[in-house]
């Protein structure tokens, strides 16, 4: 607490410091910096690190899923004894490799990379601030998740392997280390390390809220706010809200791990002894579970969708559609994503009536996130639409949120489910609605603010080729799979090979497969454009979208504090985009109503008396040192 | 920290201002403890319903004996006082605890509001206060947790099966995984949730020195305002509040 008083002081400072230009060295700069675009790319990176080890995962059991004892004995420099002597994987690696994947990609890749990333670099330069609120509670959540990443990381190196419960981590499997090898200390590492994420993701979320109510530049309201950031907001709250309550689960978990409780466990046998545990409850578990798992998923979805809402509006030239339900809808998805978390244990053996409920809560979903679709695709009706790369990866996600989502439908029949439950079918449905969906706001977020982020652009022709083979892959991929799901196969199974009916299926999963190795190897396009870029790309102009935002009002090389001078004043909201009347197609932020008498609509002309009241609006931390 | 200083705004959500003249500090604060309840909200859901997983005790409350088949009636298991050994005096030094606790609330009002005032010394004397309710209560939940994990001089006969037949044992106290008062869970959940509890007092407690160390070193004098002690007020409030919930649902009813 003392040192959030001492940051306190430090930032009332902030801009004298920038006017000094004080040079920090290489360790304040790069590794221990406090300033939040740095944080940010740290985030990146960390992010697309975790994402191309959980993609690989997924190629190495799609291998032995698409041909079965596939001799694999070449990948022996990696996976070492865990390739059998025949050159197969082994079956527990199998499960502690979809295990991690699950948890990387969730956790670290679309949690943290795409929250920690875009809420980071964008929350303060969208909202006119100089930092986030507080910048060494920023830099202390980047090390809390830097260092529960490698405690993830170790995990996987050792002799008993990594957790192999599932990403869900179900009692008493996670409970018990005699359960499975992946229960011993693999799943020790995963719950140690998931407390420190979860504290990580707390600091970051008490910044990126706190910094978007306190920190807003004069003249920015609420209802001009860019969408982007009412997204991130809203995925801070979730986060805020919902964490703890994992964080709880986790440790309750530890207790009965480690400390011979029984919050989870009761009456169970194991290897033909009986246990000492009784009066707990599995399903308790998993109550606490999906009451963050829910709000996860749209944790990881939300960010993704409010970046989408800025990339379509700018290169369709047209206002966002229905800015204000594009608010509600964000709000009334967070909301309700509190209260369907059951539909995740239909098959639990609740009571149908409150199973019913539940179904009803679920569907209701269908109604905010279908105002989203439809405005992303009214916005786009008839503009003047520029096929960036950033907007390509746009349009994919909402054609993957519009497929995805019409899946969840069906899931969320709680009749339905009990044939659907933890087969193929769910996995395709989550991978296109929230895995691949979000996984395309982050390239679109990475390739629309890639200029304003290194000061380069990325090589346009490669970003399309990346679009169409990614694009390509993820439905090769996941369409299929919806068919080897509705017949029967359940998910994280070694090998169907025993049963009769998996016969039919074999070339279709063998061609999932192909399409998986095909899309991961697509995704090199992309890391050889953003690599290459970073020194080699063309020098990005200042605003190279015509955006109307604020980050695009700072240096191409933007420095300590953003602006250079004054902070500008905001007088309109973010989507003036082909106004009629003006002669430019697009109206920036900051430029006030009285310089744009001809495009103003007449309810407009009453902001003109305002902005002396703007202007004198300067109270906040960061103006007073002027 | 700027709240104190800011003019009065015609309009506080137009941005370039703390719309609620709440420092970002004060913010986060409030955010870090809807967090929290949720982190307490589980794991109070979660012993209710393991506790409604087993019956209640179906007899009169005079004729009550511990047994792990149903849940025990809190005032016959908390029913002891230090150096009054045997004498029966349900919920009295629990309730002594609670009283302490929500009094050291009352201390930390009194040193926020001096520290509106600026008053040094008046913050000084009532941290100190707060300081020494806070201590007090961890101190009295070690000496109950003590008694409770010591047991009673009878202890409860237990009877359970191993290896196919009845055996009976004698359990004296309480401990993570047996427990003479009642079901296992029932010592579980009450050393877990106090336990929790109690961490966050001595955090809590910890936090007040610091303030309190502070205030008396004249750092806050010096910044001109005593907002850290407000701060920490919320924190110490709110593990106040926390507490009259897990007094009501593991001592009351």
């Amino acid at each position: 607490m003392s040192v959030v008083e001492a940051n306190l002081e430090h930032d009332v400072h902030a801009h004298d410091e920038h006017e000094h230009h004080e040079e920090l060295n290489f360790w304040r700069k790069y590794i221990f910096s406090e300033d939040h675009k740095v944080i940010a790319k740290q985030y990146m990176i960390t992010g697309i690190f975790w994402a191309i080890i959980g993609a690989a995962m997924s190629v190495v059991f799609r291998i032995q899923l698409g041909f079965p004892g596939a001799d694999i004995s070449w990948l022996k420099p990696f996976l070492g004894k865990w390739i059998t002597e025949t050159g197969a994987l082994d079956p527990n690696f199998y499960l502690a490799l979809v295990t991690m994947h699950g948890t990387i990609m969730v956790f670290f890749v679309l949690t943290a990379g795409l929250s920690g990333t875009f809420s980071n670099f964008l929350i303060p330069l969208q909202v006119g601030a100089r930092d986030m609120a507080s910048g060494f509670l920023n830099m202390l959540s980047f090390w809390f998740f830097f260092a529960s990443s490698v405690l993830m990381f170790v995990s996987i190196f050792l002799e008993t392997g990594p957790a192999a419960g599932g990403w869900v981590v179900y009692p008493p499997l996670s409970a018990l280390p005699q359960a499975h090898m992946g229960s011993e200390m693999g799943m020790t590492l995963w719950l140690l390390s998931m407390a420190i994420f979860i504290m990580s993701s707390l600091l970051g979320s008490l910044n990126y809220v706190t910094t978007i109510i306190n920190l807003r530049t004069r003249g920015m309201t609420f209802t001009r706010l860019p969408l982007t950031i009412w997204a991130f907001m809203i995925t801070a709250i979730l986060g805020i809200i919902s964490f703890p309550v994992l964080l709880s689960a986790a440790l309750l978990l530890i207790f009965d791990r480690h400390f011979g409780t029984s919050f989870y466990l009761s009456e169970i046998y194991i290897n033909g002894e009986a246990l000492p545990n009784v009066g707990g409850s599995p399903i308790l578990f998993q109550h606490l579970f999906w009451f963050l798992g829910h709000p996860e998923v749209y944790i990881v979805l939300l960010p993704a969708l409010g970046i989408t809402s800025e990339i379509i509006a700018t290169n369709s030239r047209k206002p966002i559609f229905g800015y204000r339900a594009m608010i509600a809808s964000l709000m009334a998805i967070a909301f309700l994503a509190f209260i369907v978390w059951a539909h995740h244990m239909f098959v639990t053996g609740m009571n149908p009536f409150l199973g019913s409920i539940f179904m009803f809560l679920t569907l209701i979903i269908a109604v905010p996130s279908a105002v989203k679709a439809f405005n992303y695709i009214t916005t786009l009706w008839r503009g003047n639409i520029v096929f960036t790369p950033g907007m390509l990866f746009s349009i994919g996600l909402v054609s993957l949120f519009v497929s995805g989502g019409l899946t969840g439908i069906i899931l969320g029949n709680s009749a339905l489910d009990i044939q659907l439950h933890d087969t193929y079918f769910v996995v395709a449905h989550f991978h296109i609605v929230m895995g691949a969906a979000s996984a395309f706001g982050f390239f679109a977020g990475i390739y629309h603010w890639y200029p304003k982020m290194f000061g380069r652009m990325m090589n346009n022709t490669l970003g399309q080729l990346h679009f169409w083979l990614t694009f390509a892959g993820v439905y090769l991929v996941f369409f299929p799979m919806h068919y080897i799901g509705i017949a029967g196969f359940p998910r994280r199974y070694y090998q169907f090979t025993s049963f009769d009916f998996g016969k039919s299926f074999t070339d279709l999963n063998m061609f999932v497969s192909i399409a998986a190795i095909f899309t991961f190897f697509a995704q090199f396009v992309f890391l050889w454009n953003f690599f290459y870029s970073m020194f080699k790309g063309k020098v990005a102009p200042m605003n190279p979208w015509k955006s109307t935002t604020l980050e695009w009002t700072t240096p191409v090389n933007v420095g300590h504090g953003n602006w250079v001078g004054e902070i500008p004043a905001v007088y309109r909201w973010p989507y003036d985009y082909s106004k009629p009347g003006s002669d430019v197609d697009f109206i920036p932020q900051n430029v006030p109503h009285s310089q744009t008498p001809e495009s103003n609509f007449p309810h407009e002309n009453a902001y003109i008396a305002q902005e002396k009241e703007i202007e004198a609006q300067n109270y906040n931390d960061q103006f007073q040192a002027h | 920290m700027a709240a104190t200083a800011q003019p009065n705004v015609k309009n506080v959500w137009l941005g370039g201002v703390e719309p609620m003249k709440a420092s970002y500090g004060k913010l986060m604060m409030w955010f870090f403890l809807v967090s929290d309840t949720f982190t307490f909200s589980a794991l109070l859901v979660s012993y209710g319903l393991v506790r409604y997983s087993y019956p209640a005790y179906a007899g009169k409350v005079v004729d009550f004996v511990s047994s792990p088949t149903y849940w025990p009636i809190p005032e016959k298991v908390f029913d002891a006082l230090p150096f009054l050994h045997g004498l029966h005096a349900p919920l009295i030094f629990v309730g002594i605890m609670t009283f302490i606790l929500i009094f050291s609330s009352v201390t930390m009002v009194l040193a926020v509001e001096a520290g509106h005032r600026n008053d040094r010394a008046t913050v000084e004397k009532y941290m100190l206060w707060t300081l020494l309710g806070g201590a007090t209560f961890l101190g009295c939940q070690a000496w109950e947790w003590t008694h409770f994990i010591h047991g009673t001089e009878g202890g409860t006969v237990i009877k359970e099966i191993v290896d196919g037949s009845w055996v009976s044992k004698t359990v004296f106290g309480a401990n993570l995984t047996v427990n003479q008062y009642g079901p296992p869970a029932f010592a579980d959940f009450f050393f877990f949730i106090t336990g929790f509890h109690g961490t966050h007092v001595f955090s809590g407690v910890v936090l007040n020195f610091l303030v309190f160390y502070r205030t008396a070193t004249g750092t806050y004098e010096r910044r001109g305002h005593y907002e850290m002690v407000e701060k920490v007020g919320l924190y110490w409030h709110f593990v106040d509040l926390v507490w009259v919930f897990v007094f009501t649902f593991f001592y009351l009813v």
